[in-house]
């Protein structure tokens, strides 16, 4: 393998995507959890979720500040290293990620100013609705984005003109075979991987007894949460899988490192899979429930890529792993939920020291599993851009030399091992200050000193509401 | 093209034009505080000055992805042609925004380095305006291209033209922020603001001035454009308007009552440099060799886009300029951070 400007691009789109998917990957789900909390000091008034939302207010603006320096780079690698891709399909994506930045980008730019700054300058129900936008707008940018990218997945609604997509029907565009099920699989994902991060700080902040009463009502409702979510996504995970076999079976079959076409396939739970023998080594399999689980039928035939000639081959050993680490994943975080689900049925579950320090050390579970998940659908996809139709080598910038996309990378492997890691330190400082700001709090900007004289605008709609609920 | 609709073209030039310009006002002038906030005498003056700024600068910043996305929307072979060829300034710009963009929240709360992220601040923002304006320039020169590639080296793009529209946007944004800092603060901090736009100011006229007149010099066409018989006098109002509004800029910046006059004025000079800039190259996206029709996308897609854009873009200016209005009036060191 040659550093030609191919593969450094690749690896710099890469680079940008895995460190920015990790933003969405917690704002999305981080949003709605606030407006949900925001909901509930505003209808119920309840002080409890008033702190819970400012916890996490605090910590949202940390990462959505990343989201958007991060997320501005994107749409500039099509342009910049992916030149002869954005000339041939701008006429159907373009338009899905302009969509995205006129309904989602401004609607949570905007509010999110009047969320962190603006509590005591517009009225309480002005503020609810300022967290229900920022909500919405997260998952607007969901929608759109996955659109776009489900259609290089599968692409629909087209025709090829001079080399060029060009749109022949908007909603087949939008509405391809795959988008329904990534949107779903991918923001449920998202609202798991918040969920195991508040479960997480939750735990912490339960076993330092540092305001108890609120990360109780936070954990509790998160489990509640989670013991829907994890079933629906394995379900969810299940008919998107249905799906690829349908629309993309050279993935599938690099998913199952599956080389050659035939029934009663047995599932290879692990493998080294040799690409060059077109065989596996070390492999561990189940025989029969391979064709059970990905046609649903014992008999079921699966394909293998013997089918496809060896150019149009995924590099077979990347989605065949990450899959399976998503997937041990998966059902870790099920094995989790259903046993904290399990003692808090038996009243044990805020006594149990050793389940909450296992919360705590799980709590980055849902990246990992959405990255691995992520690649096993992006290094599935390979080679292609636009699946089955544009070459991700006929993709690249052909004005670009290694020299040029060395500086660049360098720069941006530089900018983010410098501020990556110095945003989750300081989203860990935030935590660890619990929900009243420490005395001789280090922040100057004039961050009202305690929770209490916040809800100023609470006292002029309701007079003496805020005396009567101050400890 | 086929003609069924009327031509939609003109629509998607105007929506673009006004994007950009208002991203280049929007980012400018928060891009030109973060340059002025060097020159903050003390830590009360850095946060008064961050807080002027806080909470609009990432809806400012949408408008880059907006302009970026509706560009590659609206003429996509002219984004595939010109990218490449800004190639190394545009990755400069993002890792520049990136300090940039992190230090507003970081600098609250990682006192032990706020020095570094103070740094990133100010040289994020300069960095990035100074790429813009590179940018710029090897936009206005023009790129070689073969067929549908840009065909250059990367660093064709960086001229002695170029560095110097790059040191013009500086001044530039330095200028608007300086414009922005005087609506936004009172006392010894707007002073200190209404002496810097002054020096801004200065940097600006003269590159106005030299780009005016190099501009020519680069393109024949361009030098027919301006000083052929009726253009100059049809056109010679752009340079004299330019000419008044700096002047009374110059005023406005000394005079104590004026608060909104030396950003709104700004604004005015900024207009009118754009201006020129669309009637030097106009209607060419690719200059010297793609216009804007034969880089248009298709049909179906520049009408796609403009239903929704039309429709969405005055609620966007709705509920941005509410939140304008709930954060209007001079900033605080004391108005809640979160």
């Amino acid at each position: 393998m040659t550093l030609d400007p191919l593969i450094l691009s690749r690896l710099q789109f890469a680079w940008v995507i895995a460190w920015h998917i990790l933003l969405p990957a917690f704002t999305v789900g981080l949003a709605s959890f606030i407006a949900f909390a925001e909901g509930v000091w505003f209808f119920a008034r309840s002080q409890t979720f008033l702190k819970i939302s400012m916890f996490w207010t605090r910590i949202f603006s940390i990462a959505f500040g990343m989201g958007v320096v991060s997320g501005i780079v994107m749409p500039f690698q099509f342009g910049t290293n992916w030149s002869r891709f954005a000339d041939a399909t701008a006429d159907i994506l373009s338009p899905l990620l302009a969509y995205e930045g006129l309904m989602a980008f401004f609607l949570e730019a905007t509010f999110l100013g009047v969320l962190l700054f603006g509590r005591k300058l517009v009225p309480r129900w002005a503020h609810f609705f300022a967290a229900l936008m920022v909500a919405a707008g997260t998952l607007f940018s969901s929608f759109w984005i996955l659109a776009a990218n489900s259609w290089m997945q599968t692409p629909a609604g087209y025709a090829v003109v001079n080399g060029r997509f060009e749109p022949r029907d908007w909603l087949a565009v939008i509405f391809n075979p795959s988008f329904p099920y990534r949107l779903f699989h991918t923001v449920v994902g998202f609202y798991i991987t918040t969920g195991f991060v508040v479960l997480g700080v939750g735990a912490w902040l339960i076993r330092r007894g540092r305001g108890v009463a609120e990360a109780r009502a936070m954990v509790s409702a998160t489990l509640w949460l989670l013991l829907g979510l994890i079933p629906a996504q394995i379900l969810l995970g299940d008919a998107h899988g249905l799906n690829t076999e349908r629309y993309q079976p050279a993935k599938l079959a690099a998913i199952e490192a599956r080389w050659k076409t035939g029934s009663r396939v047995p599932l290879t739970l692990f493998a080294i899979p040799d690409q060059r023998a077109a065989a596996n080594r070390f492999s561990i399999e189940v025989p029969v429930l391979g064709s059970l689980i990905l046609t649903h039928d014992p008999n079921g035939t699966v394909r293998g890529l013997e089918d496809w000639p060896r150019a149009d081959w995924p590099p077979v050993i990347i989605p065949f792993l990450a899959f399976r680490i998503m997937v041990g994943l998966g059902l870790l975080m099920l094995a989790i939920v259903v046993t904290g689900n399990a003692l808090r049925w038996r009243g044990a579950l805020w006594r149990n020291g050793a389940f909450l320090k296992l919360c705590q050390w799980v709590a980055p579970v849902g990246f990992l599993a959405v990255l691995a998940g992520w690649t096993t659908t992006e290094v599935g996809r390979q080679p292609w851009t636009v699946y089955g139709l544009m070459r991700t080598a006929n993709s690249v910038t052909p004005s670009l030399t290694s020299a040029d996309v060395i500086v660049t990378l360098g720069g941006y492997v530089l900018a983010y091992l410098v501020i990556f890691p110095a945003g989750i330190a300081l989203m860990v400082r935030v935590a660890r200050r619990g929900f009243e700001p420490a005395p001789g709090d280090l922040v100057q900007s004039g961050r009202p000193a305690t929770v209490l004289d916040v809800p100023r605008q609470a006292e002029r709609n309701a007079p003496g509401h805020v005396e009567q609920n101050a400890p | 093209m086929t003609g069924v609709l009327p031509d939609i073209v003109p629509l998607w030039t105007l929506i673009l034009g006004l994007g950009v310009f208002l991203y280049v006002l929007l980012d400018g002038f928060d891009l030109g505080v973060g340059m002025l906030f060097a020159f903050a005498p003390d830590g009360n003056a850095r946060n008064l000055m961050m807080n002027a700024v806080a909470p609009i600068w990432d809806g400012n910043e949408t408008w880059l992805v907006l302009g970026t996305v509706g560009f590659f929307a609206a003429f996509p072979l002219a984004f595939a042609i010109i990218l490449p060829a800004v190639y190394l300034p545009i990755a400069l710009m993002l890792v520049a925004l990136v300090f940039r963009g992190v230090a507003f929240e970081f600098r609250f709360r990682d006192a032990e380095r706020r020095g570094f992220w103070d740094h990133g601040f100010v040289a994020g923002s300069a960095l990035a305006t100074f790429a813009q304006g590179v940018v710029l320039g090897a936009f206005i020169q023009g790129f070689r291209v073969e067929g549908r590639h840009f065909a250059g080296s990367s660093l064709d793009c960086f001229t002695p033209f170029s560095i110097v529209t790059g040191v013009a946007l500086m001044f530039g944004y330095a200028l608007l922020g300086a414009g922005w800092l005087i609506i936004k603060t009172e006392g010894e901090l707007q002073r200190l603001a209404r002496r810097l736009g002054r020096i801004a100011l200065v940097g600006v006229a003269a590159a106005i001035a030299a780009v005016s007149l190099w501009t020519p010099q680069l393109d024949p066409a361009v030098a027919r454009r301006w000083f052929s018989w009726p253009n100059i006098a049809l056109l010679s109002p752009v340079p004299l308007l330019t000419a008044l509004l700096a002047a009374l800029t110059w005023r406005a910046l000394a005079r104590d009552r004026a608060q909104f006059a030396p950003f709104a004025l700004s604004v005015g000079l900024f207009a009118l440099s754009y201006l020129g800039i669309a009637i030097s190259l106009w209607p060419m996206i690719v200059p010297h060799r793609y216009s804007l029709w034969q880089a248009a996308s298709s049909e179906s897609t520049q009408v796609f886009l403009a239903l929704g854009t039309l429709f969405l873009l005055p609620i966007i200016f709705f509920y941005v300029g509410w939140s304008y209005w709930v954060f209007r009036g001079k900033a605080r060191a004391d108005v809640g951070y979160h």
